[in-house]
């Protein structure tokens, strides 16, 4: 089996002076998804800021193609794609003209995915391209949201809650975009407590890594 | 689609400034509020020319660095409560250089209206007309230097509490040299002092130094906030 893209090894995060889980471990190869699991407020969301860079774990290494990822530093989150809670969607700005501009601002040269057009058709926003993202609800814009994901074409995608607010119509076609991405060699890892149907994806129960109960 | 660090600072400048423009109700409160207070000193001091224009190159420069400390919240706490903050750490680019481009749309809204905006107030305060080109020169070398150190301390400060008291609290120490040295030259040119290229000269200085340094530790404080 080739060696994995990504690689956690002894993950530690301490919130406060508590700590939110310890030696935690976990492995992606291309093509493959994580669905992490767990109770409210074990830390779900901080392990995910931890693996895509954005707060620093107390210990353990995050590695993506054998490198550390503090040594990448930008070369990493040229390759991850984050939808945390909060949908990063300017309110003043229509709905194609946060697509563009996150297609300029955060995709280098020659990686760009789709257009904003295509993005929005996928993710059903196309009617909403000229409103201003502030009119939209809250389910089109946890679309909008993920319709970046489209426009950055990275490999990395780490989904924190991303069906929050949508539809089952919505959940069933979103969830069919992480199964492309992950058909094209895309890297998925995905925190939700909403069900939702995705063949292939491995199922991580963050428990395991707790000491304490809460 | 995209043209290296250049073109994504670009974008993010025009991002800037079309939502600024959208919002311009914020964009004006600074401008609003450095035409008040300088409406009003006239109108407490009396209209005798003389008086007036010992105080001027004071009272505008003070006005101008309120003003300018009173937008500062606007710079980043948006981005920060909508996520779009957390958006740009995920940037393949540097984040100084996201940073700067936030921080020179924010002048140009800013500072920059103010500045051309003062040779009007200054002849209401009675600032002598040779004066007024300092005037202008001045706030244009000073009011970036402001922009570009108070956007340290609004870093700092987001998700706190109280967070805009204590940007001025933590801004107005490091603004007393380029006040000092702000008002001085433009007292100097109306006559009342020592030459005022020196003065300008350092204001120079300032803005260079800041701009060598505070888009990186503004960019090392949001990191912090955000974390």
């Amino acid at each position: 089996m080739s060696d994995p893209m990504f690689a956690v090894r002894g993950l530690s995060c301490v919130r406060g002076d508590r700590t939110l889980f310890a030696a935690l471990s976990l492995e992606l190869r291309a093509g493959e998804a994580m669905h992490i699991r767990g109770p409210n407020g074990l830390g779900k969301t901080t392990l995910l800021r931890a693996l895509c860079g954005l707060s620093r774990p107390v210990r353990g290494e995050i590695r993506w193609r054998g490198e550390r990822i503090a040594d990448l530093a930008e070369d990493f989150t040229a390759e991850v794609a984050y939808v945390g809670h909060l949908n990063g969607i300017q309110g003043e700005l229509t709905a194609g003209e946060n697509l563009r501009l996150a297609g300029r601002v955060f995709t280098r040269r020659g990686h760009a995915g789709l257009s904003e057009r295509e993005a929005l058709e996928r993710v059903g926003l196309r009617a909403q391209t000229d409103r201003p993202a502030r009119h939209l609800s809250q389910g089109q814009k946890r679309r909008l949201a993920l319709a970046r994901l489209l426009v950055l074409r990275r490999p990395l995608w780490v989904l924190d809650e991303p069906f929050t607010a949508l539809d089952a119509a919505s959940v069933a076609s979103l969830s069919s975009l992480i199964g492309e991405h992950m058909a094209a060699g895309g890297l998925a890892l995905v925190v939700s407590h909403q069900a939702f149907d995705l063949p292939g994806i491995r199922d991580f129960e963050l428990t395991r890594y707790c000491r304490s109960r809460r | 689609m995209t043209g290296g660090v250049l073109g994504a600072m670009r974008a993010v400048f025009l991002r800037e400034l079309l939502v600024f423009w959208r919002r311009s109700t914020e964009v004006m409160a600074a401008l609003v509020f450095f035409v008040i207070v300088t409406t009003l000193f006239p109108l407490a001091i009396g209209p005798e020319r003389r008086e007036l224009m010992v105080v001027a190159p004071g009272v505008l420069w003070v006005a101008a660095l309120l003003a300018t400390t009173l937008s500062l919240n606007h710079l980043f706490a948006s981005d920060y409560q909508d996520g779009s903050l957390e958006q740009m750490l995920m940037s393949p680019y540097p984040l100084s250089a996201m940073v700067l481009a936030k921080i020179a749309a924010h002048w140009v809204l800013t500072g920059l209206p103010l500045a051309l905006l003062s040779p009007l107030l200054a002849v209401q305060m009675a600032l002598p007309t040779k004066a007024i080109g300092t005037l202008v020169g001045s706030l244009l070398l000073g009011t970036p230097t402001l922009t570009l150190i108070g956007a340290i301390p609004a870093a700092l400060t987001l998700g706190v509490r109280g967070g805009g008291v204590l940007v001025s609290l933590l801004v107005l120490p490091l603004y007393t040299p380029i006040l000092i040295f702000g008002a001085e030259a433009v007292a100097a040119s109306a006559g009342q002092g020592f030459a005022s290229v020196a003065h300008l000269s350092l204001l120079g200085a300032f803005l260079a130094l800041a701009l060598s340094f505070a888009p990186w530790a503004s960019s090392a404080a949001l990191r912090v906030s955000l974390d």
